[in-house]
């Protein structure tokens, strides 16, 4: 079956395209060049219409132990949003922590295509990728969570060698299934348990002796050197604690030039300055990554409104509960992996702590040149839950309407933000940068983010509208694979997209010193723990997609 | 005849999966590692291999139609049991959506005192792991722990080796309410569990006490329930004392009304131990019979645990209304579906109600169902995936044999295709 779509405004920054008329063509899922056949099987006219690629959330947490115990501790929460089942889809529950087939549909329907979760523990992988199984339409994957896990800090502690780190990354990357590593407050989800509530960058862990900057080192350099794309993913330390921003820029100062991604950076950019001790430190973060060519961000934007937040960050979860609103809270220790922490949070625009983070994350937004090393995230559902990405988009590209927004918030939040100042707008080039060409590059997506001959036809297509909320809310089409999913913001078919992973290569005796300390500390068979290739793909639905590594493997 | 080593259990809830199970044809042995608990369960031979309609053998074809018969017509049914694995609660979370069905797991009684607490005011836990490595002081709370698990000391407290202890014998055990039925729970070295023994009715005043107790209140009361109030101040001392206590209780154990309740003054007595620098976790027994599974993939597929209504199109969580035996009492459910892979003897509860069980080959009925299908059971028919009593840890089950029997997930597709 051969589709045109014909005459749309075409944004594919991957192809140093900006708002070029051109026709595409769609075969075998395909984006293929003009076959110049007489017979076009179906033809969509676009004339007037913009034309993306599918969007790809990079940082959005869909799958998972912690998401699935904030589903189950806000019922209230899914009683204001019950989804009906219709005969293409099934029902479900919305809003902060939507159930998982309900998490494609809204994905979908505002032209998503993919979604990375960012926190797989090794332990739970086997549930990350079940839940994420059950999500249709949407392609996936996730970052595995190493750095508070005994078995590194113990090979940190006897110093073993990078080449033997790299080797556990590589076996640990593959048994979860993964496409990237993440690290969680480096060192302190494990500090926790040994009763530490905080943990510098330089702080040692008091039983291992290890930091969290020696923790980033090792692991930046692991997926440097066995070859994977995306780069070190980095929740840092001190997460939400006033002053925060000085870790922040001595974690990019301490990396030393090695590639490395800060996540939901915007809970990471606090100074102490002013009455309240809380002040902004979106300037001093954007100068350090304007500068440090080696360093990408997404950004975590808070909205206001009911959310919760899940993380793996124990630690501060644990001190956050203090604002859990409503007054209830998880938190667990994990296996000797990692932990997680659940706590509900209401942003309120007349509070001045949250309407500060929310203008932290716009200056960040606007503050940092580059679109390609900076994603558009609320750290779903942590800053807000993701179908608020076109009301984002919109702060983004309207100056006009963010002022109105900003005269809104608590005044003396609005003191200390330079928001109103800054005159910038993205345009709709940046923003297909930060949500499609840019998120495929990082994530190191062959084939995928792009409209050029050769990718997967994941195309939306929009009507353009000055208010860029409505326009980003719904799109006219969605093509997965090819297939139309999406009309008028509405699903009207059903797809199953692929799994992302890559296989980096790793010495098989990695396994020796596994298999010992699993039958001596764990509580599973190391051949129990890893997940085969045919869990993912034995109900028929699911696949797993292989992912080339970089060339300049070490 | 084979021998398949490192099998996990879907059945005794801790996760084992050191067993070594002979397999003979149709025929299973626990050589190796059993229990109390798994080696029967593994051992259950197959009895039924044909499905029935009104007790006469018919082709696995003709139980679907009829069974799809059955559903066409129903206005509410339910579908309880609900213990199956994870591709089979898809299955049935599915069939239950398309026909506006209650979906209920046999032991959401007793998981109710959680959820009822955690859906309140939350809860800090742990996990099996960090119990072997960390736990300095297990307390256990009206639960005979060695008959719920049989290997869970051996697995995770006498464990000869851990990391953060220097000697597991050395960790200390307490009982609070009835004491332990076997001798389990002594250290390999002698040293016997301490037991605080209260009737179980009594727990929710000697827990309320003993919350007072950690936060530092006085208490005027020299006894509480028989109990010395001293006795429950040495227990808060050592709490505090301990430096990864655990605190661990099986939420069916607690047999009284609103034992929510219990639950949530543990819980809230475990984040206060977490204020006053150290820490203690705490961790609920579960797992049993595809309990956390029917609660996991419910919980993933509608944001709810199960006791869900599918019945106005979307799901409604009710831990009351949606229970089984009080739909079937009040005469709202008109059909039942019984799901129960893992247990033979886990009958459907009586009912008039034309009835469709998806059961483990060899269920003896008292009154025949309109619909048998046996299925295979996960981790000895089929692979699949089930959840431990720790939430956070899924295990791969494995295929032991080729016994041609459906999985519960082909079963309950196929009846939502014939629909």
């Amino acid at each position: 079956m051969l589709i045109k779509l014909t005459g749309g405004t075409v944004y594919d920054p991957a192809s140093g395209i900006d708002g070029k008329v051109q026709d595409i063509y769609i075969q075998d899922g395909h984006i293929v060049d003009n076959p110049n056949k007489v017979v076009v099987d179906k033809e969509y006219d676009l004339r007037g219409k913009v034309v993306m690629s599918g969007a790809i959330d990079m940082h959005t947490h869909i799958g998972g132990g912690k998401g699935n115990i904030a589903r189950t501790l806000l019922p209230e929460d899914h009683r204001l949003d019950p989804v009906h089942r219709s005969d293409i889809t099934r029902s479900g529950c919305g809003h902060a922590m939507p159930s998982t087939f309900v998490t494609g549909y809204r994905y979908a329907e505002m032209g998503y295509t993919a979604g990375f979760e960012p926190a797989v523990l090794p332990i739970n992988a086997r549930q990350a990728h079940m839940e994420m199984a059950d999500i249709p339409i949407l392609d996936k994957g996730g970052y595995v969570m190493l750095g508070s896990d005994d078995y590194l800090l113990r090979m940190l502690t006897v110093k073993k060698d990078q080449k033997a780190i790299n080797d556990y990354v590589a076996w640990t990357m593959h048994s979860a299934k993964a496409i990237g590593v993440k690290v969680v407050n480096p060192g302190g989800i494990n500090a926790f348990k040994f009763n530490q509530r905080k943990l510098d960058l330089d702080e040692q862990n008091c039983h291992y002796g290890v930091t969290p900057r020696q923790i980033l080192q090792v692991l930046a350099t692991a997926v440097k050197e066995i070859g994977v794309t995306h780069p070190l993913h980095v929740h840092g330390c001190n997460l939400g604690v006033p002053g925060n921003v000085q870790t922040t820029l001595d974690t990019i100062q301490g990396i030393g030039g090695l590639p490395m991604h800060l996540t939901h950076i915007q809970f990471h950019s606090y100074g102490t300055e002013g009455d309240f001790k809380f002040s902004s430190g979106a300037a001093q973060i954007a100068e350090a990554i304007n500068k440090n060519k080696n360093i990408t961000i997404d950004v975590g934007q808070i909205l206001f409104g009911q959310t919760v937040t899940a993380s793996g960050d124990n630690m501060r979860q644990h001190a956050n509960h203090k604002h859990a609103s409503p007054n209830k809270w998880v938190t667990m220790d994990i296996e000797c992996d990692a932990g997680c922490g659940v706590v509900p949070f209401k942003y309120k625009d007349k509070n001045f702590v949250n309407a500060l983070q929310w203008a932290i994350g716009l200056e960040t937004f606007l503050l940092v040149d580059d679109p390609w090393r900076i994603f558009l995230t609320t750290d779903h559902p942590n800053g807000a839950p993701f179908t608020s990405y076109p009301h984002l988009i919109r702060l983004l590209m309207d100056r006009s309407f963010r002022n109105e927004m900003l005269l809104t918030i608590h005044p003396e939040a609005q003191k200390m933000t330079t928001l109103a100042s800054i005159e910038r707008e993205y345009t709709l080039q940046e923003i297909a940068i930060m949500t499609r060409a840019g998120a495929a590059k990082l994530i190191g997506l062959k084939d995928r983010g792009g409209l050029s001959a050769g990718n997967w036809a994941d195309i939306t297509v929009y009507t353009d509208n000055f208010d860029r909320q409505k326009m980003f809310e719904k799109p006219d089409y969605v093509f997965k694979d090819g297939q139309l999913v999406v009309v008028d913001g509405k699903v009207v078919s059903i797809k199953w997209g692929t799994t992302h992973v890559v296989k980096p290569e790793f010495d098989a005796s990695v396994e020796k010193g596994l298999k010992d300390y699993f039958d001596r500390y764990l509580t599973m068979k190391l051949g129990n723990f890893r997940i085969s290739d045919d869990e993912i793909t034995e109900d028929g639905r699911g696949s797993i997609t292989v992912h080339p590594l970089k060339g300049d493997v070490a | 005849m084979i021998e398949i080593t490192e099998v996990p259990s879907p059945f005794c809830g801790i996760g084992t999966d050191d067993l070594t199970i002979r397999v003979d044809g149709l025929l299973m042995k626990v050589i190796e590692n059993g229990c109390a608990v798994n080696t029967p369960a593994f051992e259950q031979p197959i009895t039924d291999t044909s499905a029935r309609a009104e007790g006469k053998e018919v082709s696995f074809e003709q139980a679907i139609s009829k069974a799809a018969e059955i559903l066409k017509v129903t206005k509410l049914p339910l579908i309880s049991g609900c213990a199956t694995d994870v591709n089979g609660m898809r299955g049935l979370l599915a069939l239950a959506d398309r026909c506006g069905a209650v979906v209920d797991n046999a032991n959401f009684a007793g998981a109710r005192n959680n959820f009822l607490a955690l859906q309140d005011s939350g809860w800090m836990n742990t996990t099996l792991a960090e119990v072997k490595n960390r736990c300095d002081l297990l307390l256990v709370v009206g639960t005979d722990l060695e008959v719920f698990a049989p290997r869970f000391y051996e697995r995770y407290l006498w464990n000869k080796e851990s990391m953060f202890l220097e000697d597991t014998h050395q960790r200390t055990v307490i009982y609070l309410g009835k004491g332990p039925s076997g001798n389990a729970s002594t250290s390999p070295n002698g040293k016997k569990a301490k037991v605080i023994e209260c009737v179980t009715d009594d727990l929710p005043e000697v827990i309320a006490v003993l919350r007072a107790l950690v936060k530092g209140q006085q208490i005027r009361a020299s006894s509480v329930c028989g109990l010395a109030v001293a006795d429950l101040q040495l227990l808060a001392d050592q709490l505090k004392a301990a430096k990864y206590g655990v605190v661990t209780w099986a939420a069916g154990a607690l047999s009284y009304a609103h034992a929510e309740l219990t639950v949530q003054k543990l819980s809230e007595m475990i984040k206060d131990i977490n204020n006053l620098n150290t820490r203690c976790s705490g961790l609920p027994l579960a797992g049993k019979e595809g309990d956390q599974t029917a609660n996991q993939v419910c919980g993933w597929t509608t944001g709810y645990p199960v006791r869900t209504s599918f019945s106005r199109g979307y799901p409604e969580y009710d831990p009351f209304l949606n229970d089984t035996i009080a739909l079937l009492a009040r005469g709202e459910a008109d059909a039942l579906v019984w799901v129960q892979a893992f247990n033979a003897n886990a009958v459907p509860p009586e009912t008039t109600l034309p009835t469709i069980v998806v059961g483990r080959s060899g269920m003896k009925f008292s009154k025949e169902p309109d619909v048998f299908i046996p299925v295979g059971t996960p981790g000895i028919d089929h692979a699949g995936h089930a959840y431990r009593m720790d939430n956070v840890v899924a295990i791969r089950l494995k295929k032991l044999r080729d016994s041609g029997l459906p999985s519960t997930a082909q079963v309950l597709h196929a009846i939502e295709q014939a629909l």
